[in-house]
């Protein structure tokens, strides 16, 4: 039998499910929660706040991995998942998933070079 | 006597229904679904930001319909979900050993909250709640 | 010793008769410190004594009495009774072929076990007369949870992957390569990952944890094999940056 390459997509699995676990809940609460619930003035997220924080080349490299890490994650757990519904067309699934996963992180970059 | 063993066969669709642990295990995969959901508005909201003050505005209106509260308290049921059953098990993939004297599951699993706590935190406080 | 009566509904297949599996119900009179393999005993002694099923020590340590026990894949030898509602369903363990009546055809395990090398491939072989290969209480310690291992197969019936799977290696032949992969005394591992870092090893396994939690011994072959996922992924990216490191 021969040695798997699942170790490039596992090891960006477990980065991203780590990553997540520790990160998604609170962001969650920030960017969808917050503001309905009144817990942030509006000023908190405006325009102005915001484009002057991601200025920063760290910034942009933290917000670039909230989006890499997780989605590459969810991509892979998907993967999974769907075998585990009974689709057994691997090939096709991987496509899509991995697909998502690689168009979220260009649309990140292509957003985060643009700011 | 001939032999003629019998083989079972196992619904690849629903077999997960057959036992709580294995329902239990499906709602942790299926959290794959609305973190990944999460992601895509994530993508979405960088792109607006990158398209100026009045998509912006109206990315963040879009983010206080009734329907974007709905699916962002579902999200956030899931992702908690994540983060519990990604860190109870924790002690599983990393134990730790020294010496002789094996790391309590309890410690490193507690260590795991601490720092999940403390960043929560910083985050909100961040972003000024 | 109080007696309760239980009914017994034991599935039953005879390859010379049946077609598929049928169920046959049978009361037992139990004692209060019985376990189910008791029950099991009585119905072969009493009632019927075609029944056909595999025990041997009765306290825990064959790994040979495993059945489902109402849907669980539990020793017969070390469920008791007193736990148990008066109706109990018992069943040949699951994700196996049926050979006859609670028999089932470990074959397919037997050579997955094998398959992964479970016995110490030491650096250079020693005469018995230069003794024996030292360790340390420290370096016995990282691996003695996985010694435990009694190749009950509980774990294979309690896991999706390898009913599902094409092929999968399973939890328990995993736990054993892991258990030598961290023995101080052993230099396999690069000789086992040819199986246990293939699709069919590890990454078949998705981390459901039924394995550990019905494991009579608490081996926690889930563990286990999440850390080889680990140690295999450092090995795959090592391996990329210095072709040919372990040869």
């Amino acid at each position: 039998m021969a040695r798997s390459n699942k170790p490039i997509v596992w090891s960006l699995f477990a980065a991203g499910g780590t990553f997540a676990a520790f990160v998604t809940p609170a962001m969650i609460v920030v960017t969808g929660l917050a503001l309905s619930f009144g817990l942030l003035p509006p000023e908190a997220l405006s325009y102005e706040r915001l484009s002057g924080l991601i200025e920063n080349p760290i910034a942009k490299g933290i917000v670039f991995l909230t989006v890499f890490l997780p989605a590459w994650h969810a991509a892979h757990r998907l993967r999974i998942t769907a075998h585990d519904f009974g689709i057994r067309e691997d090939g096709l699934v991987m496509m899509v998933c991995y697909g998502l996963a690689s168009v979220a992180t260009v649309m990140a970059v292509y957003a985060l070079l643009s700011l | 006597m001939s032999r003629k063993p019998y083989i079972r066969t196992l619904s690849s669709t629903s077999w997960w229904l057959a036992q709580p642990r294995y329902i239990r295990y499906m709602a942790r995969e299926v959290s794959c679904v609305l973190i990944g959901a999460y992601t895509g508005v994530i993508v979405v909201g960088l792109l607006r930001l990158s398209e100026g003050a009045n998509a912006w505005a109206g990315f963040v209106a879009a983010m206080q319909t009734p329907a974007s509260v709905v699916f962002h308290l579902l999200a956030l049921a899931f992702a908690l979900y994540h983060t519990t059953t990604w860190f109870n098990v924790t002690p599983k993939a990393m134990p730790l050993q020294f010496g002789d004297t094996q790391v309590p599951g309890s410690i490193i699993i507690g260590a795991h909250y601490a720092g999940w706590i403390v960043i929560s935190a910083a985050l909100l406080l961040l972003a000024g709640v | 010793m109080s007696l309760r009566t239980f009914e017994l509904e034991i599935m039953r297949y005879d390859p010379d008769k049946d077609s598929e599996p049928r169920f046959e119900t049978f009361s037992v009179p139990c004692e209060e410190d019985w376990v189910v393999l008791d029950a099991v005993n009585y119905v072969k002694d009493n009632l019927d004594r075609t029944l056909s099923y595999r025990w041997s020590c009765h306290m825990a340590v064959c790994g040979s009495c495993g059945m489902m026990i109402n849907g669980e894949p539990s020793l017969s030898c070390k469920t008791f009774m007193r736990h148990m509602p008066d109706k109990i369903r018992i069943e040949p363990l699951a994700n196996f072929p049926i050979e006859r009546d609670l028999v089932v055809v470990m074959d397919d395990f037997m050579d997955k076990l094998a398959s992964v090398k479970p016995y110490l491939v030491a650096k250079e072989k020693k005469a018995v007369e230069d003794g024996s290969y030292l360790q340390s209480p420290a370096q016995l310690k990282k691996f003695k949870q996985y010694t435990l291992c009694i190749n009950c197969t509980l774990c294979y019936s309690a896991c999706p992957q390898y009913a599902l799977g094409e092929g999968f290696v399973g939890p328990a032949a995993l736990a054993l390569a892991h258990r030598y992969n961290l023995d101080s005394r052993d230099v396999g591992r690069s000789a086992r990952a040819d199986v246990v870092a293939s699709n069919e090893g590890i990454w078949e396994c998705s981390f459901v944890g039924a394995c550990s939690e019905v494991c009579p011994e608490h081996v926690d072959p889930a563990g286990a094999i999440q850390q080889t996922k680990i140690a295999s992924t450092l090995d795959y990216f090592k391996d990329l940056i210095t072709p040919g490191r372990d040869k």
